[in-house]
């Protein structure tokens, strides 16, 4: 899909749909329980980013673009995965156009690709691909950011720089905490029906012959008949050369990829935009390659088009589910098309490439590190690249879909990196690092001292467990490399564990030590949370999540509240982000700073060629209060780059 | 857990699970190697390997564990991991009729493809969910007998058993919930794996030098080594 452009699918399919804007409701049984409407699309077309949309006040930001580094185009939608895959057709136009704007000439974008090049710092050239990962370009920015100087400048003025805009009504979280809580069997059909369609938030996998292969909610005997009547429905279009890309049905929007002889529908009334659905839906035609690969998935559709795809696909079920749970909880990593990175000192990490470079087994194609879901070091051969979408398949499976981890042992996993090819298997060998391995380290135990973030914050509060894991990721394509990957891992782990340095423990203070925290960023800033994108290092880092508080009660009934509270809260957050990032690229200004309202946020997005920034304060944060924060964030982030990301990574 | 500190001989024991999807396998080492169980294990993807030491009174042995997938699409690679094996565990669930079928597929193919020696058991599971949880009353119920409420079981002990002392299997019937007969198959296998086919411990990472010389097949007496005395160190 995004990853890999699909000649037969127009890139930005959400505005050459006609059908997008026509809302019938299908069928009465698809329609959802009547609740009161959150968003009327004409009027709040905000909410909807991706149509065309006059709710918007359109003050003329043009007087803060760049001479040079803003021409690059920026398409409305897709803030999927940036990743080009290498045996993609290099000349096809970058299907998510804003992530990439780096180093590939050869990709379209070439007028981005000039302008962060002349803002970044002539170093090593990347050699890699659009939007992989590896190829970033190293460096980044050695002299002041001119999209900073001209915010600090303009936001002192009278003069207005930002656009502003109100953010659609908060609208009804209440039974958000009950989403993933399964529909139990035993209940009246009516009963189970009700409790699916009070679902927020559905993902539908089908195949074009109406068979249905998965469904978030419901077992597929209960929904039987409403995949039918999707199949009925888009087919219907399909035969018409004239595909049904989305639909409205009372505050649900439906959004439909086709790939091939699947049909993937998602079903929101948490007000993302199209292009957000479809990334995610494009997460999930992944995770199937991954399990499949893609001549296999073509092959068992060509000899049997009423083949039944959950036979095969058996086992994938769970990670189909826990993707679409990130999604629905709000993925920034999903929003933003970007990888997280273990806030490390540049030398840490650096010592730490090294060690993992000198233990490097020949049968080794990518080696990763990575502590809760944040990558902390990556090796990989000189002439490929990691993909962020790949990446997100994998981190799905060990950090979200427990049974890796909860296995024990050693994994060897074969597995389809789609992004990287999508034709063939490759291995991984899995193994998470105990943590009493940090233990035999008597003589010099790093002292927090040398470490001066971690030490100056507090631990993000009660972190689960699975933030502190520390996996060690080993891929190769020879499936009998096993025992070469186990002997590289004992050979590492000696390595990270030696009495004069004990690399292990510093990642594990790291990862405890938790996201980066606004007041020791941005002292006295009154921004509450931030998103920060680094284009060219296709990374971000953000401050902490909404979490449990740091004291969790013995009594499992507050504690399930407080999941709950969790739960809603961060989910109103992404969705002000969600709503942020949708309006702020469905513009075509150059240089975007976008300041929005709502009851109970105030917020901005502010992009540049080189950066993203999302952040959100209270609803009474003047628009200077939040300039000055964000321009505090970004300083902070530009400081920190080679802290906060992987630039290049080991390179063997 | 704690190691006797006499020094006895050690040795590392390759051994395999196969059998069908959901049957236990996971169960059964997570029961063995950490004494724990899950209500709602995940299915294994690939294959796991861990390693759980067992002493017995003469010697140690130290299981090198592959757990691997029953899902049929990780069939393909099973030979990889029963390949040089010493042991295997053959596993199926004792509530579903297909599961056996699937296990004596394995047995078959292993004693086609695997190496000669190999000690093979037959491992009947999810006892707990029988009226003869407890694993020593006189089964009466037939494959379809078993209507009485409570008992799950679907495949009798006679039939299984009968099959395992053809085949010259180790056969018990164990429950990971439990905890049932668990460490006493890992102990009988142990017992089992002829003298001249342990070698003494390597350093890690080498267990894949192939070429593990073989020796005569084992005749085994079937569930009388469970008898052992000493069960496994966990
Ligand atoms: N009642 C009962 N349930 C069990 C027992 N052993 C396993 N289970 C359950 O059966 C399910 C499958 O167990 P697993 O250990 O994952 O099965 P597996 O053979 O490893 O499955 P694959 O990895 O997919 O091949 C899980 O929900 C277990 O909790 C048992 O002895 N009794
Ligand atoms: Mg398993």
């Amino acid at each position: 899909m995004t990853t890999s452009p699909s000649p037969s699918k127009p890139p930005h399919p959400i505005s050459a749909s006609p059908s997008a804007s026509a809302s019938p409701t299908p069928s009465p049984a698809l329609s959802p329980p009547a609740l009161p409407p959150r968003r009327k699309i004409s009027s709040e077309g905000f909410s909807h980013a991706a149509q065309p949309t006059t709710a918007v006040s359109s003050i003329d930001i043009s007087t803060l673009s760049f001479p040079d580094g803003s021409r690059g185009t920026f398409p409305s939608n897709a803030p999927g995965p940036v990743s080009v895959p290498i045996s993609g057709p290099s000349a096809t136009p970058n299907p998510s156009g804003y992530g990439t704007p780096t180093q590939n000439s050869t990709l379209g974008d070439a007028s981005d690709a000039m302008s962060i090049m002349s803002l970044a710092a002539p170093t090593t050239r990347a050699q890699g691909h659009g939007g992989d990962l590896a190829s970033l370009v190293a460096g980044g920015l050695n002299r002041k950011s001119r999209a900073w100087n001209m915010l600090r400048s303009q936001s002192s003025d009278a003069v207005q720089p930002f656009e502003s805009i109100e953010l659609g009504i908060p609208g009804n979280l209440a039974g958000f905490a009950r989403e993933f809580d399964d529909i139990p069997d035993g209940n009246t059909d009516e009963v189970r029906m009700a409790l699916w369609k009070s679902k927020m938030k559905h993902y539908m996998i089908l195949s074009s012959a109406g068979k249905p292969i998965y469904s978030r909610h419901g077992d597929l005997s209960l929904i039987n008949s409403y995949m039918g009547v999707v199949q009925t429905i888009i087919s219907f279009y399909e035969e018409g050369q004239n595909p049904l890309l989305g639909f409205t049905a009372g505050d649900a929007r439906f959004v439909i990829a086709i790939e091939g002889p699947l049909y993937f529908v998602a079903v929101s009334k948490l007000g993302e935009s199209d292009a957000q659905l479809r990334s995610q839906l494009d997460a999930l035609y992944m995770q199937i390659l991954s399990t499949l690969t893609l001549p296999t998935l073509k092959s068992i559709f060509v000899h049997r088009p009423s083949t039944d795809l959950r036979k095969p696909l058996e086992g994938t079920e769970s990670l189909l589910s826990s993707l679409a749970d990130s999604f629905t909880k709000g993925s920034p990593s999903t929003l933003l098309g970007a990888l997280e990175c273990l806030r490390l000192r540049k030398s840490q990490r650096h010592a730490i490439n090294n060690v993992f470079l000198k233990c490097r087994s020949e049968k080794l194609l990518y080696g990763l590190i990575v502590a809760g879901g944040k990558l902390v070091s990556v090796i990989r051969p000189r002439k490929h690249s990691l993909h962020p979408s790949d990446l997100q398949l994998i981190f799905n499976m060990l950090f979200e879909s427990g049974g890796i981890q909860a296995g024990g042992g050693e994994s060897w996993i074969p597995l389809c990196l789609p992004a990287f090819n999508n034709r063939g298997y490759l291995y991984m060998y899995v193994s998470f690092f105990d943590s009493e391995l940090d233990e035999p380290t008597p003589a010099t135990e790093p002292t927090p001292a040398t470490e001066p973030t971690p030490a100056t914050e507090p631990p993000e509060p009660s972190p689960p467990p699975n933030d502190e894991a520390i996996a060690l990721i080993l891929i190769s394509p020879d499936k009998e490399s096993f025992y070469d990957l186990q002997e590289m891992r004992t050979k590492l782990a000696a390595q990270l564990t030696t009495p004069k340095t004990n690399h292990l423990a510093l990642i594990r203070t790291a990862a405890r030590a938790g996201r980066p925290r606004i007041p020791s960023i941005a002292p006295g800033s009154q921004i509450a949370h931030f998103l920060y994108k680094s284009r060219a290092n296709v990374q971000f880092c953000m401050s902490p999540l909404p979490s449990r508080p740091s004291s969790p009660s013995q009594d499992t009934l507050s504690d399930r509240e407080g999941l709950e509270t969790t739960l809603t809260t961060r989910r109103r957050l992404m969705s002000i982000y969600h709503e942020l990032h949708a309006s702020v690229h469905a513009r075509h200004a150059h240089l975007r700073v976008l300041h929005a309202v709502a009851s109970d946020a105030a917020s901005l997005a502010w992009i540049t060629p080189v950066f993203e920034l999302y952040c959100v304060a209270g609803p009474h944060v003047s628009r200077t209060a939040m300039a000055q924060g964000a321009n505090a964030v970004v300083q902070w982030a530009r400081r920190e780059e080679e802290r906060l990301f992987i630039i290049g990574g080991g390179v063997f | 857990m704690a190691d006797s500190n006499l020094p006895k001989p050690s040795s590392s024991v390759k051994l395999v699970l196969l059998g069908e999807a959901a049957v236990g396998k996971s169960s059964l080492v997570l029961r063995f190697v950490n004494n724990d169980f899950q209500e709602n294990k995940e299915p294994t993807i690939g294959a796991a390997f861990l390693t759980q030491k067992c002493n017995l009174p003469t010697r140690t042995i130290k299981f090198e564990i592959w757990d691997t997938a029953g899902q049929e699409r990780f069939a393909s690679l099973a030979p990889m991991y029963y390949r040089n094996a010493q042991a295997a565990l053959v596993v199926y669930d004792l509530t579903k009729p297909t599961s056996l079928i699937k296990a004596k597929h394995w047995v078959a193919e292993l004693q086609r493809q695997a190496s000669p020696g190999i000690v093979i058991a037959l491992v009947g599971n999810k006892l707990d969910l029988t009226s003869d949880g407890a694993g020593d009353a006189a089964d009466g119920s037939g494959e379809d007998g078993g209507e009485d409420s409570g008992d799950a079981r679907k495949i009798s002990t006679e039939e299984a058993k009968g099959y395992a002392e053809e085949e010259g299997l180790l056969f018990f019937e164990t429950s990971a919930k439990t905890g049932y007969n668990v460490t006493e198959v890992f102990t009988a296998i142990a017992n089992a794996i002829p003298e001249t086919s342990l070698k003494t411990a390597r350093g890690p990472g080498a267990s894949h030098a192939a070429g593990r010389t073989e020796e005569q097949r084992v005749n085994l007496n079937g569930p009388r080594d469970a008898e052992a005395k000493d069960s496994c160190a966990c």
